[in-house]
């Protein structure tokens, strides 16, 4: 079944879903560009539409610790947001994870200071990368709807109990209007199940006492059951996603290919930059150009094994990382990819664009294709969008 | 002590003020009672590893995010429909008016039903004596070798701005008096915010067999007050007739004496 076609833009998808997952507790504190999503949920459980509780916490520290709260206590609790919000809830994020909390939360991408920028990049998102959360990058409006249904599922799968980020960017997702189909409650209900709590359950009928001090011991064990749980979840992400599919005709996979079949330069990417992406491929194909694109749906647990068998025979690979990876060789993205092919014989470049909300266009990706074409093998990141006086801007003469 | 729900041997300190304040706790408010403990010398009673000293349920949360996590419990309880459960933070000063302050303001704020004790125990005592904000002045702790040159934050009166239905301030060595207060704060529809000075041998320089003399004298020498404001309304618990000179408090204690 297909659903009705509903016009939601990225926030409001959000919002949708964690009202049809029956979302008991939302604590949230406003930020750009995810405001719009806790609006709208303040605007349901005012209405009666929704039956939870919405608090306007004090701070994202404070939203991420009342929903673990919360959801301890054996409800689904939720929370959102971006950038600095994020990077404040960083203490409490692996406490959510380390308690094997299915909460699933929904992150409107947004560069960090400094300097301060309102718009999209993925920094905020990728410095939580090994925080042991699950993290789904949707590309679209509708990615946003069918990725967090399925968060739900797969992070309160007894074999995976992981929490979920599902990203999306700022502003080219979250404001940006869409047609989307959207599954009715009564679908969503035959899709999940309703929440019990599998794990850590604060309840006086059976007392536990909760993350306590834990020795050296245990806790590597501990950590070790993480492990497991993120390679559980690369085989019950698509399983989930094959029930989906089998509910609701749309398909999904820990990543998606375009026109990789006789594919010879490739570019691999995350986010909304994977709709122009595939644009320009469409493009070069006309010209005669074997080029294709892979788009990372799940970046935790990330894919390793499936993508080094479809990167083998690829002879020239380019990675677009959208957080600049300070100090190291390679972005985020990059890291991981460089390490699933022979470098070698392999042709491997990654490009860092789209900072700060700098337009990835048509043209950046025409220029990163024909830098594939031509360019060799580079050991470090390309700056393929900046601009060539970068150095000289802002420059602040001190006397000497 | 019946209805006791903290095991018998608990590793803090010979003469622990705290010790008393969350055994007393716990027996007042009974098996239904989630607990959330940051980490601190409370958090001796969370335990370690696979062994716990509390058989209630309860949560060790962060340093700073007592007060969230506990209003998040009884958002949680609330929505199951379960009313009959005391969610309770507790707390040292430090978790409570510096790192803490921020969460504990929200939830007083929102006046979620969460009952907070803060065992004020002067300093940062489970890492080693380190100042806090509710550390007296002239007091010496690690990091204020010559003494604290700032007074005391005086948490109950921002506690108080906050219009919350019940606060007290109690004392270990006014046992009576404190469970008094435990007991009223479980008939509070809201937040109930009990603030327990608690002296502690370790960090102050006195016998582990003063630690309730030390609290006396505090109350005795007028520099902690035994009051509460309920609805609005402060109630003096303990009136001092014949005020001690302060030396009689401070000279038991060696963290306000320097050496020459």
């Amino acid at each position: 079944m297909k659903n009705k076609i509903h016009v939601l833009d990225g926030n409001s998808a959000a919002a949708e879903v964690i009202k049809l997952a029956r979302v008991k507790v939302i604590a949230a504190y406003p930020i750009t560009p995810i405001s719009p999503t806790i609006e709208i949920l303040s605007e349901m459980v005012d209405s009666g539409a929704m039956n939870a509780r919405f608090i306007r916490v004090e701070s994202e520290h404070t939203a991420i610790s009342y929903i673990i709260g919360a959801q301890l206590t054996g409800v689904r609790a939720t929370t959102a947001t971006s950038s600095v919000g994020l990077a404040l809830m960083h203490e409490v994020i692996g406490v959510a994870s380390g308690c094997r909390l299915p909460i699933v939360m929904p992150i409107a991408n947004r560069a960090l200071v400094s300097p301060w920028s309102l718009w999209c990049d993925h920094q905020d998102s990728m410095a939580e990368r090994d925080s042991g959360w699950i993290q789904f990058y949707a590309e679209n409006v509708q990615e946003v709807v069918d990725l967090m249904i399925m968060a739900y599922n797969i992070a309160e799968n007894s074999s995976v109990l992981l929490p979920v980020m599902v990203c999306f960017d700022g502003f080219l997702v979250s404001h940006s209007k869409q047609l989307v189909f959207l599954p009715e409650q009564k679908e969503v209900d035959a899709f999940l199940q309703e929440y019990k709590p599998k794990n850590l359950h604060l309840n006086t009928e059976k007392p536990l006492f909760i993350n306590n001090l834990t020795s050296p011991e245990d806790f590597s064990e501990m950590r070790y059951q993480q492990e497991i749980a993120f390679e559980n979840a690369l085989r019950i992400i698509p399983q989930v996603q094959k029930k989906y599919f089998d509910q609701f005709e749309r398909k999904y996979g820990l990543f998606e290919e375009y026109r990789t079949e006789d594919a010879k330069i490739i570019i691999i990417c995350l986010g909304s930059m994977a709709g122009t992406v595939k644009y320009v491929v469409d493009k070069k194909r006309k010209e005669g150009l074997k080029v294709a694109c892979i788009k990372i749906t799940s970046f935790r647990p990330f894919p390793y094994l499936e993508l080094t068998e479809k990167l083998n025979n690829i002879q020239t690979i380019g990675v677009i990382d959208r957080s600049a990876g300070l100090g190291a060789q390679l972005g985020s993205l990059a890291l991981e990819i460089k390490s699933l092919i022979n470098i070698n014989n392999q042709k491997f470049v990654n490009y860092i664009a789209g900072l700060g909300g700098r337009d990835i266009t048509e043209n950046t990706i025409e220029n990163i294709f024909n830098d594939l074409k031509t360019s060799n093998i580079e050991p470090s990141k390309k700056w393929i969008d900046t601009s060539p006086n970068a150095c000289k801007i802002r420059r602040i003469e001190v006397e000497k | 002590m019946n209805n006791n729900l903290i095991s018998k041997s608990v590793n803090t300190c010979a003469g622990c003020g705290l010790e008393i304040v969350i055994r007393l706790a716990l027996n007042i408010l009974g098996e239904k009672t989630i607990i959330v403990i940051p980490p601190g010398c409370a958090a001796l009673f969370s335990g370690y590893s696979n062994e716990t000293t509390i058989s209630v349920p309860g949560f060790q949360c962060n340093l700073g995010n007592t007060a969230a996590v506990a209003g998040g419990i009884r958002a949680g309880l609330d929505m199951q429909g379960i009313e009959d459960v005391y969610v309770l933070g507790f707390a040292g000063d430090g978790a409570t008016v510096d790192i803490g302050l921020q969460s504990l303001s929200g939830m007083l704020e929102r006046n979620d039903k969460v009952i907070y004790i803060c065992y004020d125990n002067e300093a940062y005592m489970n890492t080693g004596i380190q100042d806090s904000g509710s550390t007296p002045g002239n007091a010496i702790t690690r990091t204020t070798p010559g003494g604290k040159l700032i007074a005391k934050k005086d948490i109950l009166r921002i506690v108080e701005s906050h219009n919350i239905p019940y606060i007290a301030s109690a004392s270990v060595a006014y046992i009576k008096d404190l469970r008094n207060k435990i007991e009223r704060a479980k008939t509070v529809q809201g937040t109930s915010y009990i603030h327990v000075h608690t002296p502690c041998p370790t960090g102050w320089g006195f016998q582990p067999s003063q630690t309730i003399e030390v609290a006396k004298k505090a109350v005795q020498t007028a520099i902690f007050e035994l009051y509460e404001i309920i609805d609005g309304e402060k109630k003096t618990n303990k009136t001092i007739n014949n005020i001690l000179p302060e030396k009689e408090y401070l000279e038991i204690q060696k963290r306000f004496k320097r050496e020459e």
